[in-house]
Protein backbone atom coordinates (compact mmCIF):
# COMPACT_ATOMS: atom_id res chain seq x y z
CA UNK A 1 0.00 0.00 0.00
CA UNK A 2 1.36 3.03 -1.01
CA UNK A 3 0.26 5.62 2.02
CA UNK A 4 1.83 8.86 0.15
CA UNK A 5 -0.42 7.94 -2.74
CA UNK A 6 -3.52 7.66 -0.32
CA UNK A 7 -2.55 10.82 1.74
CA UNK A 8 -2.20 12.34 -1.62
CA UNK A 9 -5.95 11.94 -2.69
CA UNK A 10 -7.49 13.06 0.74
CA UNK A 11 -5.44 16.23 0.76
CA UNK A 12 -6.22 17.01 -2.64
CA UNK A 13 -9.87 16.01 -2.09
CA UNK A 14 -9.97 17.76 1.12
CA UNK A 15 -8.61 20.84 -0.31
CA UNK A 16 -10.73 21.23 -3.36
CA UNK A 17 -14.02 20.37 -1.18
CA UNK A 18 -12.94 23.72 0.34
CA UNK A 19 -12.55 25.68 -2.12
CA UNK A 20 -16.14 25.18 -3.76
CA UNK A 21 -18.95 26.64 -2.18
CA UNK A 22 -21.90 24.39 -3.51
CA UNK A 23 -19.90 21.81 -1.17
CA UNK A 24 -18.97 24.07 1.55
CA UNK A 25 -22.09 25.63 1.92
CA UNK A 26 -24.55 22.65 3.16
CA UNK A 27 -20.91 20.95 5.20
CA UNK A 28 -20.92 24.49 7.67
CA UNK A 29 -24.97 25.56 7.49
CA UNK A 30 -26.22 22.19 8.44
CA UNK A 31 -24.46 21.48 11.32
CA UNK A 32 -24.64 25.27 12.87
CA UNK A 33 -28.37 24.88 12.31
CA UNK A 34 -28.91 21.16 14.03
CA UNK A 35 -26.38 21.68 16.57
CA UNK A 36 -26.05 25.34 17.54
CA UNK A 37 -29.40 27.16 16.47
CA UNK A 38 -31.71 24.30 17.59
CA UNK A 39 -30.68 23.56 21.01
CA UNK A 40 -30.82 27.19 22.13
CA UNK A 41 -34.00 27.74 20.10
CA UNK A 42 -35.45 24.47 22.16
CA UNK A 43 -34.07 25.77 25.52
CA UNK A 44 -36.73 28.61 25.87
CA UNK A 45 -39.33 26.73 24.75
CA UNK A 46 -40.34 25.54 28.52
CA UNK A 47 -40.04 28.74 29.49
CA UNK A 48 -42.67 29.97 26.77
CA UNK A 49 -45.04 27.10 27.88
CA UNK A 50 -47.61 28.58 30.32
CA UNK A 51 -48.12 26.20 33.64
CA UNK A 52 -51.32 25.03 32.47
CA UNK A 53 -49.89 23.53 29.36
CA UNK A 54 -47.25 21.61 31.03
CA UNK A 55 -50.16 19.42 31.82
CA UNK A 56 -50.56 18.02 27.97
CA UNK A 57 -46.24 17.93 28.24
CA UNK A 58 -46.64 15.40 31.34
CA UNK A 59 -49.43 13.63 29.18
CA UNK A 60 -46.71 13.26 26.43
CA UNK A 61 -44.41 11.77 28.83
CA UNK A 62 -46.69 9.32 30.08
CA UNK A 63 -46.78 7.97 26.54
CA UNK A 64 -42.59 7.32 26.69
CA UNK A 65 -41.15 4.44 26.96
CA UNK A 66 -41.17 3.10 31.02
CA UNK A 67 -36.96 2.87 30.59
CA UNK A 68 -37.24 6.43 29.61
CA UNK A 69 -39.74 7.62 32.31
CA UNK A 70 -37.66 5.99 34.74
CA UNK A 71 -34.58 8.42 33.47
CA UNK A 72 -36.56 11.08 33.68
CA UNK A 73 -37.86 10.57 37.05
CA UNK A 74 -36.91 12.80 39.85
CA UNK A 75 -36.71 15.80 37.26
CA UNK A 76 -39.93 18.49 37.23
CA UNK A 77 -41.78 19.53 34.22
CA UNK A 78 -39.66 21.67 31.95
CA UNK A 79 -36.68 20.05 33.11
CA UNK A 80 -38.15 16.70 32.10
CA UNK A 81 -38.77 18.44 28.91
CA UNK A 82 -35.23 19.85 28.38
CA UNK A 83 -33.71 16.58 28.78
CA UNK A 84 -36.33 14.69 27.15
CA UNK A 85 -35.61 16.76 24.08
CA UNK A 86 -31.74 17.77 24.04
CA UNK A 87 -30.46 14.39 25.38
CA UNK A 88 -32.42 11.94 23.64
CA UNK A 89 -34.78 13.40 20.52
CA UNK A 90 -31.88 15.12 19.64
CA UNK A 91 -29.72 12.34 19.48
CA UNK A 92 -30.81 11.04 16.15
CA UNK A 93 -30.44 14.56 15.20
CA UNK A 94 -26.75 14.72 15.48
CA UNK A 95 -26.34 11.69 13.47
CA UNK A 96 -27.52 13.73 10.58
CA UNK A 97 -24.43 16.03 10.47
CA UNK A 98 -21.52 12.97 9.78
CA UNK A 99 -24.05 11.33 7.50
CA UNK A 100 -24.57 14.40 5.65
CA UNK A 101 -20.69 15.32 5.67
CA UNK A 102 -19.55 12.04 4.29
CA UNK A 103 -22.36 11.74 1.69
CA UNK A 104 -21.49 15.29 0.11
CA UNK A 105 -17.76 14.69 0.31
CA UNK A 106 -18.05 10.75 -1.45
CA UNK A 107 -20.54 12.36 -3.75
CA UNK A 108 -17.79 15.25 -4.61
CA UNK A 109 -14.98 12.91 -4.56
CA UNK A 110 -16.47 9.75 -6.49
CA UNK A 111 -19.26 11.07 -8.70
CA UNK A 112 -17.93 14.69 -9.28
CA UNK A 113 -14.66 13.37 -9.95
CA UNK A 114 -16.21 11.64 -13.14
CA UNK A 115 -18.72 14.45 -13.88
CA UNK A 116 -15.28 17.13 -14.12
CA UNK A 117 -13.37 14.30 -15.88
CA UNK A 118 -10.18 14.42 -13.56
CA UNK A 119 -11.04 10.87 -12.94
CA UNK A 120 -9.39 10.61 -16.63
CA UNK A 121 -5.78 11.47 -15.37
CA UNK A 122 -6.03 9.67 -12.28
CA UNK A 123 -6.53 6.36 -13.82
CA UNK A 124 -3.82 6.93 -15.38
CA UNK A 125 -1.28 7.21 -12.51
CA UNK A 126 0.44 4.39 -11.38
CA UNK A 127 -1.67 4.11 -7.72
CA UNK A 128 -4.03 0.84 -7.71
CA UNK A 129 -7.88 0.56 -7.63
CA UNK A 130 -7.60 0.03 -3.96
CA UNK A 131 -5.50 3.06 -2.92
CA UNK A 132 -7.68 5.56 -4.92
CA UNK A 133 -10.33 3.78 -3.38
CA UNK A 134 -9.44 3.59 0.29
CA UNK A 135 -7.78 7.33 -0.16
CA UNK A 136 -11.43 8.57 -1.26
CA UNK A 137 -12.99 7.15 1.17
CA UNK A 138 -11.16 8.69 3.52
CA UNK A 139 -11.24 11.61 2.11
CA UNK A 140 -14.88 11.69 3.00
CA UNK A 141 -14.88 9.88 6.00
CA UNK A 142 -12.36 11.56 8.00
CA UNK A 143 -13.66 15.26 7.77
CA UNK A 144 -17.21 13.60 9.01
CA UNK A 145 -15.36 12.52 11.79
CA UNK A 146 -13.71 15.82 12.59
CA UNK A 147 -17.30 17.54 11.75
CA UNK A 148 -19.03 14.97 14.17
CA UNK A 149 -16.92 16.07 16.74
CA UNK A 150 -16.85 19.69 16.22
CA UNK A 151 -20.70 19.49 16.51
CA UNK A 152 -20.46 17.08 19.47
CA UNK A 153 -18.72 20.11 20.98
CA UNK A 154 -20.82 22.47 19.90
CA UNK A 155 -23.86 21.07 20.86
CA UNK A 156 -22.86 20.34 24.25
CA UNK A 157 -21.91 23.99 24.93
CA UNK A 158 -25.00 25.24 23.94
CA UNK A 159 -27.04 22.91 25.48
CA UNK A 160 -25.49 22.81 28.64
CA UNK A 161 -25.02 26.75 28.48
CA UNK A 162 -28.80 26.88 27.85
CA UNK A 163 -30.14 24.54 30.15
CA UNK A 164 -28.14 25.01 33.74
CA UNK A 165 -30.47 27.40 34.73
CA UNK A 166 -33.18 25.43 34.56
CA UNK A 167 -31.67 22.18 35.09
CA UNK A 168 -29.05 22.86 37.85
CA UNK A 169 -26.30 20.40 36.10
CA UNK A 170 -24.68 19.72 33.26
CA UNK A 171 -26.36 17.17 30.46
CA UNK A 172 -23.58 16.82 28.40
CA UNK A 173 -20.98 15.09 28.28
CA UNK A 174 -23.50 11.81 29.24
CA UNK A 175 -22.20 8.29 28.49
CA UNK A 176 -25.23 7.65 25.86
CA UNK A 177 -23.71 10.59 23.81
CA UNK A 178 -20.03 9.12 24.30
CA UNK A 179 -20.94 6.25 22.36
CA UNK A 180 -22.97 7.89 20.15
CA UNK A 181 -19.65 9.65 19.84
CA UNK A 182 -17.40 7.41 19.28
CA UNK A 183 -18.81 4.48 18.05
CA UNK A 184 -22.35 5.48 16.16
CA UNK A 185 -21.35 8.73 14.54
CA UNK A 186 -18.55 6.92 12.98
CA UNK A 187 -20.47 4.01 11.62
CA UNK A 188 -23.24 6.25 10.50
CA UNK A 189 -20.62 8.58 8.41
CA UNK A 190 -19.53 5.05 7.00
CA UNK A 191 -23.13 4.09 6.17
CA UNK A 192 -23.47 7.64 4.18
CA UNK A 193 -20.33 7.13 2.34
CA UNK A 194 -20.74 3.31 1.31
CA UNK A 195 -24.20 4.32 -0.13
CA UNK A 196 -22.76 7.06 -1.84
CA UNK A 197 -20.06 4.99 -3.35
CA UNK A 198 -22.66 2.50 -4.53
CA UNK A 199 -24.95 4.94 -6.00
CA UNK A 200 -21.69 7.09 -7.20
CA UNK A 201 -20.84 4.32 -9.33
CA UNK A 202 -24.74 4.39 -11.65
CA UNK A 203 -24.46 8.00 -12.12
CA UNK A 204 -22.53 10.84 -13.89
CA UNK A 205 -23.10 13.99 -11.48
CA UNK A 206 -22.60 14.69 -8.29
CA UNK A 207 -25.98 16.40 -8.18
CA UNK A 208 -27.34 12.88 -9.27
CA UNK A 209 -25.35 11.31 -7.04
CA UNK A 210 -26.45 13.16 -4.09
CA UNK A 211 -29.66 13.39 -4.58
CA UNK A 212 -30.65 9.71 -5.00
CA UNK A 213 -27.98 9.06 -2.39
CA UNK A 214 -29.34 11.35 -0.04
CA UNK A 215 -32.54 8.91 0.46
CA UNK A 216 -29.76 7.24 3.34
CA UNK A 217 -31.10 9.78 5.82
CA UNK A 218 -34.61 7.96 6.05
CA UNK A 219 -33.45 5.97 8.44
CA UNK A 220 -32.22 8.47 10.51
CA UNK A 221 -35.71 10.04 10.44
CA UNK A 222 -37.49 6.76 11.44
CA UNK A 223 -35.60 6.54 14.43
CA UNK A 224 -36.47 10.48 15.55
CA UNK A 225 -40.32 9.52 14.69
CA UNK A 226 -39.69 6.34 16.65
CA UNK A 227 -38.68 8.51 19.96
CA UNK A 228 -41.13 10.94 19.42
CA UNK A 229 -43.88 8.15 19.43
CA UNK A 230 -42.76 6.53 21.99
CA UNK A 231 -41.35 3.47 19.77
CA UNK A 232 -38.09 3.33 21.13
CA UNK A 233 -35.64 5.59 23.11
CA UNK A 234 -32.10 6.03 22.87
CA UNK A 235 -30.62 3.71 26.05
CA UNK A 236 -26.69 3.33 26.44
CA UNK A 237 -27.74 -0.29 25.24
CA UNK A 238 -29.52 0.40 22.45
CA UNK A 239 -27.58 2.66 20.94
CA UNK A 240 -24.54 0.27 21.13
CA UNK A 241 -26.79 -2.49 19.58
CA UNK A 242 -27.48 0.69 16.63
CA UNK A 243 -23.91 1.43 16.00
CA UNK A 244 -22.91 -2.49 15.63
CA UNK A 245 -25.85 -3.21 13.03
CA UNK A 246 -24.49 0.08 11.60
CA UNK A 247 -20.94 -1.14 11.57
CA UNK A 248 -22.15 -4.30 9.86
CA UNK A 249 -24.30 -2.98 7.08
CA UNK A 250 -20.86 -0.40 6.53
CA UNK A 251 -18.70 -3.19 6.03
CA UNK A 252 -21.07 -4.98 3.81
CA UNK A 253 -21.32 -1.62 1.47
CA UNK A 254 -17.80 -0.96 1.72
CA UNK A 255 -16.94 -4.39 0.51
CA UNK A 256 -18.88 -4.17 -2.28
CA UNK A 257 -17.71 -1.20 -3.05
CA UNK A 258 -14.03 -1.82 -3.04
CA UNK A 259 -15.18 -4.73 -5.24
CA UNK A 260 -17.18 -2.53 -7.89
CA UNK A 261 -14.64 0.43 -7.78
CA UNK A 262 -12.34 -0.78 -10.89
CA UNK A 263 -10.50 1.37 -13.54
CA UNK A 264 -11.92 -0.37 -16.17
CA UNK A 265 -15.44 0.32 -15.01
CA UNK A 266 -14.57 3.96 -14.05
CA UNK A 267 -12.92 4.91 -17.38
CA UNK A 268 -15.50 3.83 -19.53
CA UNK A 269 -18.02 5.88 -17.81
CA UNK A 270 -15.89 8.72 -18.87
CA UNK B 1 15.31 7.32 -33.30
CA UNK B 2 17.35 4.11 -32.38
CA UNK B 3 17.25 0.84 -33.99
CA UNK B 4 16.53 -1.83 -32.63
CA UNK B 5 14.73 -2.41 -29.41
CA UNK B 6 11.26 -2.15 -29.54
CA UNK B 7 9.17 -0.31 -26.51
CA UNK B 8 5.64 -1.46 -27.41
CA UNK B 9 5.31 -4.61 -29.12
CA UNK B 10 1.45 -5.83 -29.73
CA UNK B 11 0.05 -8.80 -31.32
CA UNK B 12 -3.79 -9.04 -31.88
CA UNK B 13 -5.25 -6.76 -29.70
CA UNK B 14 -8.61 -6.47 -28.98
CA UNK B 15 -11.30 -5.21 -27.16
CA UNK B 16 -14.73 -4.84 -27.25
CA UNK B 17 -17.56 -3.07 -25.88
CA UNK B 18 -21.10 -4.99 -25.93
CA UNK B 19 -21.11 -5.12 -29.59
CA UNK B 20 -19.16 -3.05 -31.12
CA UNK B 21 -15.08 -4.22 -31.18
CA UNK B 22 -13.33 -1.05 -30.22
CA UNK B 23 -9.97 -2.60 -30.99
CA UNK B 24 -9.74 -5.42 -33.35
CA UNK B 25 -6.60 -7.55 -33.95
CA UNK B 26 -3.96 -4.71 -33.18
CA UNK B 27 -0.51 -5.80 -34.05
CA UNK B 28 2.72 -3.54 -34.45
CA UNK B 29 5.93 -2.55 -32.56
CA UNK B 30 7.12 0.47 -31.97
CA UNK B 31 10.90 1.24 -31.34
CA UNK B 32 12.45 2.86 -28.57
CA UNK B 33 12.97 7.19 -29.17
CA UNK B 34 10.44 6.81 -32.02
CA UNK B 35 7.40 9.41 -32.24
CA UNK B 36 4.69 7.08 -33.81
CA UNK B 37 1.59 8.49 -34.76
CA UNK B 38 -2.22 6.70 -34.52
CA UNK B 39 -4.08 8.45 -36.55
CA UNK B 40 -8.14 7.56 -36.89
CA UNK B 41 -11.67 9.05 -37.34
CA UNK B 42 -13.20 10.03 -33.82
CA UNK B 43 -14.02 6.56 -32.40
CA UNK B 44 -11.32 4.38 -34.58
CA UNK B 45 -9.75 2.93 -31.29
CA UNK B 46 -7.08 5.30 -30.98
CA UNK B 47 -8.16 6.10 -27.37
CA UNK B 48 -9.34 2.36 -26.62
CA UNK B 49 -5.29 1.47 -27.77
CA UNK B 50 -3.79 4.16 -24.94
CA UNK B 51 -5.92 2.40 -22.16
CA UNK B 52 -5.00 -0.98 -23.54
CA UNK B 53 -1.35 -0.15 -23.54
CA UNK B 54 -1.08 1.57 -20.40
CA UNK B 55 -3.09 -1.19 -18.44
CA UNK B 56 -6.35 1.29 -17.59
CA UNK B 57 -8.16 -1.06 -19.75
CA UNK B 58 -7.97 -5.47 -20.33
CA UNK B 59 -7.89 -6.77 -23.46
CA UNK B 60 -10.43 -9.00 -24.68
CA UNK B 61 -8.01 -10.74 -26.98
CA UNK B 62 -4.71 -10.56 -28.05
CA UNK B 63 -1.01 -9.83 -25.93
CA UNK B 64 0.84 -6.62 -25.55
CA UNK B 65 4.37 -6.33 -24.02
CA UNK B 66 4.83 -2.49 -22.99
CA UNK B 67 8.55 -1.44 -21.71
CA UNK B 68 8.70 -5.25 -21.16
CA UNK B 69 5.67 -5.33 -18.82
CA UNK B 70 2.34 -6.70 -19.76
CA UNK B 71 -0.09 -4.13 -18.93
CA UNK B 72 -2.84 -6.21 -17.53
CA UNK B 73 -0.69 -7.13 -14.95
CA UNK B 74 1.73 -4.92 -14.02
CA UNK B 75 -0.39 -1.73 -14.69
CA UNK B 76 0.91 0.03 -12.05
CA UNK B 77 4.65 -0.32 -12.52
CA UNK B 78 4.18 0.41 -15.84
CA UNK B 79 2.18 3.59 -15.86
CA UNK B 80 4.76 4.61 -13.42
CA UNK B 81 7.39 4.88 -16.11
CA UNK B 82 4.84 6.11 -18.77
CA UNK B 83 2.82 9.38 -19.07
CA UNK B 84 -0.53 9.98 -20.94
CA UNK B 85 -1.51 13.50 -22.48
CA UNK B 86 -5.63 12.56 -22.12
CA UNK B 87 -7.79 14.41 -24.66
CA UNK B 88 -9.18 16.47 -22.28
CA UNK B 89 -6.68 18.45 -19.46
CA UNK B 90 -8.54 16.62 -17.10
CA UNK B 91 -6.86 18.87 -14.37
CA UNK B 92 -8.96 19.75 -10.82
CA UNK B 93 -9.84 23.48 -11.53
CA UNK B 94 -10.24 24.31 -7.76
CA UNK B 95 -6.83 23.52 -7.55
CA UNK B 96 -3.60 25.71 -8.73
CA UNK B 97 -1.31 24.59 -11.58
CA UNK B 98 1.47 24.27 -8.56
CA UNK B 99 -0.96 22.23 -6.40
CA UNK B 100 -1.97 19.90 -9.54
CA UNK B 101 1.48 19.34 -10.65
CA UNK B 102 2.39 18.27 -6.66
CA UNK B 103 -0.22 16.09 -6.36
CA UNK B 104 0.28 13.89 -9.21
CA UNK B 105 4.13 14.23 -8.12
CA UNK B 106 2.93 12.18 -5.17
CA UNK B 107 1.24 9.65 -6.82
CA UNK B 108 3.96 9.08 -9.56
CA UNK B 109 6.32 8.73 -6.71
CA UNK B 110 8.52 11.51 -7.68
CA UNK B 111 11.57 11.66 -5.05
CA UNK B 112 10.02 13.96 -2.16
CA UNK B 113 13.01 16.22 -1.87
CA UNK B 114 13.27 16.25 -6.22
CA UNK B 115 9.28 17.57 -6.36
CA UNK B 116 9.05 21.26 -5.78
CA UNK B 117 12.58 21.69 -8.45
CA UNK B 118 11.05 19.30 -10.77
CA UNK B 119 7.68 21.15 -10.53
CA UNK B 120 9.13 24.71 -10.55
CA UNK B 121 11.02 23.46 -13.22
CA UNK B 122 7.79 22.39 -15.81
CA UNK B 123 6.25 25.69 -14.90
CA UNK B 124 8.86 27.50 -16.00
CA UNK B 125 9.64 25.35 -18.92
CA UNK B 126 5.93 25.88 -19.75
CA UNK B 127 5.32 29.69 -19.08
CA UNK B 128 2.94 29.36 -16.34
CA UNK B 129 5.16 30.35 -13.79
CA UNK B 130 3.85 34.12 -12.77
CA UNK B 131 0.55 32.13 -12.39
CA UNK B 132 1.39 29.20 -10.59
CA UNK B 133 -1.04 30.03 -7.45
CA UNK B 134 -3.89 30.60 -9.37
CA UNK B 135 -6.61 28.42 -9.62
CA UNK B 136 -6.68 26.40 -12.78
CA UNK B 137 -10.19 27.11 -13.73
CA UNK B 138 -9.22 31.00 -14.30
CA UNK B 139 -6.81 29.42 -17.06
CA UNK B 140 -7.15 30.11 -20.93
CA UNK B 141 -7.83 26.31 -22.93
CA UNK B 142 -4.36 26.85 -24.11
CA UNK B 143 -2.74 27.55 -20.30
CA UNK B 144 -4.92 24.65 -18.79
CA UNK B 145 -3.50 22.40 -22.62
CA UNK B 146 0.39 23.43 -21.39
CA UNK B 147 -0.12 22.45 -18.12
CA UNK B 148 -1.83 18.99 -18.45
CA UNK B 149 1.52 18.32 -20.86
CA UNK B 150 3.82 19.43 -18.01
CA UNK B 151 1.50 16.99 -15.56
CA UNK B 152 2.55 14.40 -18.55
CA UNK B 153 6.29 15.21 -18.36
CA UNK B 154 6.25 15.14 -14.34
CA UNK B 155 7.36 12.08 -13.82
CA UNK B 156 9.87 11.45 -16.35
CA UNK B 157 8.45 9.03 -18.30
CA UNK B 158 10.50 6.63 -20.80
CA UNK B 159 7.03 6.82 -22.50
CA UNK B 160 4.54 8.96 -23.65
CA UNK B 161 1.38 8.84 -25.23
CA UNK B 162 -0.18 11.97 -25.93
CA UNK B 163 -3.49 12.40 -27.21
CA UNK B 164 -4.21 15.33 -29.55
CA UNK B 165 -1.23 17.41 -28.09
CA UNK B 166 -1.92 20.81 -30.04
CA UNK B 167 -5.63 21.17 -29.60
CA UNK B 168 -6.27 24.93 -28.12
CA UNK B 169 -2.91 25.88 -28.42
CA UNK B 170 -1.71 29.34 -30.39
CA UNK B 171 0.50 28.65 -32.76
CA UNK B 172 2.95 29.88 -31.24
CA UNK B 173 2.56 27.40 -28.73
CA UNK B 174 1.54 24.85 -30.54
CA UNK B 175 5.16 25.10 -32.73
CA UNK B 176 6.83 24.43 -28.89
CA UNK B 177 5.02 21.98 -28.37
CA UNK B 178 6.08 20.09 -31.57
CA UNK B 179 9.26 21.38 -31.04
CA UNK B 180 9.66 19.61 -27.25
CA UNK B 181 8.18 16.66 -29.02
CA UNK B 182 11.13 16.69 -31.35
CA UNK B 183 13.47 17.47 -28.79
CA UNK B 184 12.03 14.43 -26.46
CA UNK B 185 12.41 12.35 -29.24
CA UNK B 186 15.39 13.23 -30.35
CA UNK B 187 17.72 14.46 -27.87
CA UNK B 188 16.00 12.49 -25.07
CA UNK B 189 15.93 9.27 -26.61
CA UNK B 190 11.86 8.82 -25.51
CA UNK B 191 9.47 7.25 -27.48
CA UNK B 192 6.45 9.12 -27.67
CA UNK B 193 2.73 7.57 -29.39
CA UNK B 194 1.04 10.71 -30.75
CA UNK B 195 -2.75 10.29 -30.97
CA UNK B 196 -3.74 13.37 -33.73
CA UNK B 197 -6.52 14.44 -36.37
CA UNK B 198 -3.92 17.08 -37.31
CA UNK B 199 -1.93 15.19 -40.31
CA UNK B 200 0.43 17.89 -41.08
CA UNK B 201 1.92 17.40 -37.85
CA UNK B 202 1.71 14.03 -38.05
CA UNK B 203 3.48 14.20 -41.63
CA UNK B 204 6.21 16.45 -39.59
CA UNK B 205 6.68 14.87 -36.65
CA UNK B 206 6.09 11.38 -36.86
CA UNK B 207 8.85 8.57 -37.62
CA UNK B 208 6.11 6.02 -38.71
CA UNK B 209 2.02 6.41 -38.49
CA UNK B 210 -0.39 3.14 -38.01
CA UNK B 211 -4.26 4.28 -39.53
CA UNK B 212 -6.71 2.79 -37.42
CA UNK B 213 -10.48 2.45 -39.17
CA UNK B 214 -12.91 0.48 -36.81
CA UNK B 215 -10.11 -0.64 -34.58
CA UNK B 216 -8.17 -2.25 -37.10
CA UNK B 217 -4.79 -1.16 -38.41
CA UNK B 218 -5.53 -0.33 -42.59
CA UNK B 219 -1.91 1.04 -43.22
CA UNK B 220 1.05 1.28 -41.23
CA UNK B 221 4.91 2.54 -42.29
CA UNK B 222 6.47 6.02 -42.47
CA UNK B 223 4.83 8.95 -44.02
CA UNK B 224 6.99 8.65 -46.94
CA UNK B 225 6.23 5.23 -47.70
CA UNK B 226 2.22 5.56 -47.00
CA UNK B 227 2.06 8.22 -49.57
CA UNK B 228 4.69 7.22 -52.24
CA UNK B 229 2.20 4.08 -51.96
CA UNK B 230 -0.54 6.83 -53.13
CA UNK B 231 -1.08 5.91 -57.54
CA UNK B 232 -2.33 9.81 -58.04
CA UNK B 233 0.18 11.17 -60.40
CA UNK B 234 2.03 14.73 -59.49
CA UNK B 235 -0.27 17.24 -58.95
CA UNK B 236 0.76 20.93 -60.44
CA UNK B 237 -0.64 24.43 -59.67
CA UNK B 238 -0.98 26.32 -62.48
CA UNK B 239 -1.62 30.45 -62.27
CA UNK B 240 -2.65 32.00 -65.56
CA UNK B 241 -4.63 34.96 -66.64
CA UNK B 242 -8.21 34.45 -65.96
CA UNK B 243 -9.68 33.35 -69.10
CA UNK B 244 -7.50 32.21 -71.23
CA UNK B 245 -8.79 28.92 -73.02
CA UNK B 246 -5.66 29.17 -75.48
CA UNK B 247 -3.09 28.32 -72.65
CA UNK B 248 -5.91 25.59 -70.93
CA UNK B 249 -7.00 24.07 -74.70
CA UNK B 250 -2.61 24.13 -74.79
CA UNK B 251 -2.61 22.04 -71.54
CA UNK B 252 -5.19 19.44 -72.27
CA UNK B 253 -3.67 18.53 -75.42
CA UNK B 254 -0.53 18.12 -73.51
CA UNK B 255 1.44 14.69 -74.03
CA UNK B 256 1.83 13.58 -70.13
CA UNK B 257 -1.14 15.91 -68.68
CA UNK B 258 -3.91 13.49 -67.10
CA UNK B 259 -6.29 15.93 -66.05
CA UNK B 260 -7.15 19.68 -65.86
CA UNK B 261 -9.03 21.33 -63.49
CA UNK B 262 -10.11 24.75 -63.07
CA UNK B 263 -10.30 25.58 -59.64
CA UNK B 264 -11.01 29.11 -60.00
CA UNK B 265 -10.56 32.16 -62.59
CA UNK B 266 -6.62 31.85 -63.52
CA UNK B 267 -5.77 29.22 -61.04
CA UNK B 268 -5.46 25.73 -62.53
CA UNK B 269 -4.97 22.08 -60.71
CA UNK B 270 -3.40 20.00 -63.61
CA UNK B 271 -2.37 16.46 -63.24
CA UNK B 272 0.29 14.93 -64.83
CA UNK B 273 2.09 11.57 -65.31
CA UNK B 274 5.73 12.58 -63.97
CA UNK B 275 7.82 15.33 -63.18
CA UNK B 276 9.57 15.58 -66.51
CA UNK B 277 5.86 17.27 -67.92
CA UNK B 278 6.26 20.27 -65.67
CA UNK B 279 8.57 21.83 -67.49
CA UNK B 280 6.49 21.32 -70.77
CA UNK B 281 3.35 23.18 -68.77
CA UNK B 282 5.44 26.26 -68.80
CA UNK B 283 6.32 26.00 -72.40
CA UNK B 284 3.12 24.98 -73.45
CA UNK B 285 1.31 27.97 -71.81
CA UNK B 286 3.98 30.28 -73.13
CA UNK B 287 4.17 28.63 -76.97
CA UNK B 288 0.02 29.55 -76.28
CA UNK B 289 0.19 32.90 -75.80
CA UNK B 290 -0.42 32.91 -72.30
CA UNK B 291 1.01 34.44 -69.29
CA UNK B 292 2.11 32.18 -66.57
CA UNK B 293 2.18 33.96 -63.10
CA UNK B 294 2.74 30.59 -61.17
CA UNK B 295 4.14 27.16 -61.98
CA UNK B 296 3.88 24.78 -58.55
CA UNK B 297 4.27 21.01 -58.23
CA UNK B 298 2.27 19.82 -55.22
CA UNK B 299 3.76 16.80 -53.45
CA UNK B 300 1.40 14.23 -52.41
CA UNK B 301 1.26 14.35 -47.97
CA UNK B 302 -0.06 12.11 -45.24
CA UNK B 303 -3.30 14.36 -45.70
CA UNK B 304 -3.87 13.26 -49.43
CA UNK B 305 -3.09 9.22 -48.38
CA UNK B 306 -5.94 9.69 -45.26
CA UNK B 307 -8.14 10.59 -47.44
CA UNK B 308 -7.59 8.50 -50.53
CA UNK B 309 -7.29 5.63 -47.79
CA UNK B 310 -10.91 6.50 -46.42
CA UNK B 311 -12.70 7.32 -49.67
CA UNK B 312 -12.50 10.98 -49.82
CA UNK B 313 -10.79 13.54 -52.37
CA UNK B 314 -7.37 11.92 -53.00
CA UNK B 315 -6.10 15.21 -54.02
CA UNK B 316 -6.66 18.82 -53.59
Amino acid sequence: MNRRAVLAIVRKDLRAVGRSKGVMLPLVLVPLVILGVMPAVVSWVPSLIPPEAMMGVEGFLARMPEGLRAELSGLEGAQRLLVLVLVYFFAPMYLIVPLMVASVIAADSFAGEVERRTAEALLYTPTTDGELFLGKVLAAWLPALGVGLGGFLLYGLVADLCTYRVVGRLLFPNPMWLVLLVWVAPAVAGLGLGTMVLVSSRVRTFQEAYQLGGAVVLPVLLLVVGQITGVLYFSLPVVALLGLLLWAVDAGLLWYGARTFRREALITRL
Amino acid sequence: MTDGKAVIVVEGLSRRFGDVTAVNGLSLKIQEGEVFGLLGHNGAGKTTTIRLLTGVLSPHGGEARVLGLDPTRDGPALRGRTGVLTETPALDERLTARENLSYYADLYGVPRHEVPARVEGLLEEFELADRADEPVGRYSKGMRQRLALARALLPGPELLFLDEPTTGLDPVAAREVRELIVRLSGEEGRTVVLCTHNLVEAQRLCHRVGVLEHGRLVALGTPAELVRGLDRGLRVEVELSPGDEGAVGALRGLPGVLEVVEERPGLLGVKVASPRVVPEIAAAVVGAGGRLYRLQPQEPTLEDFYLALHGGKGGR
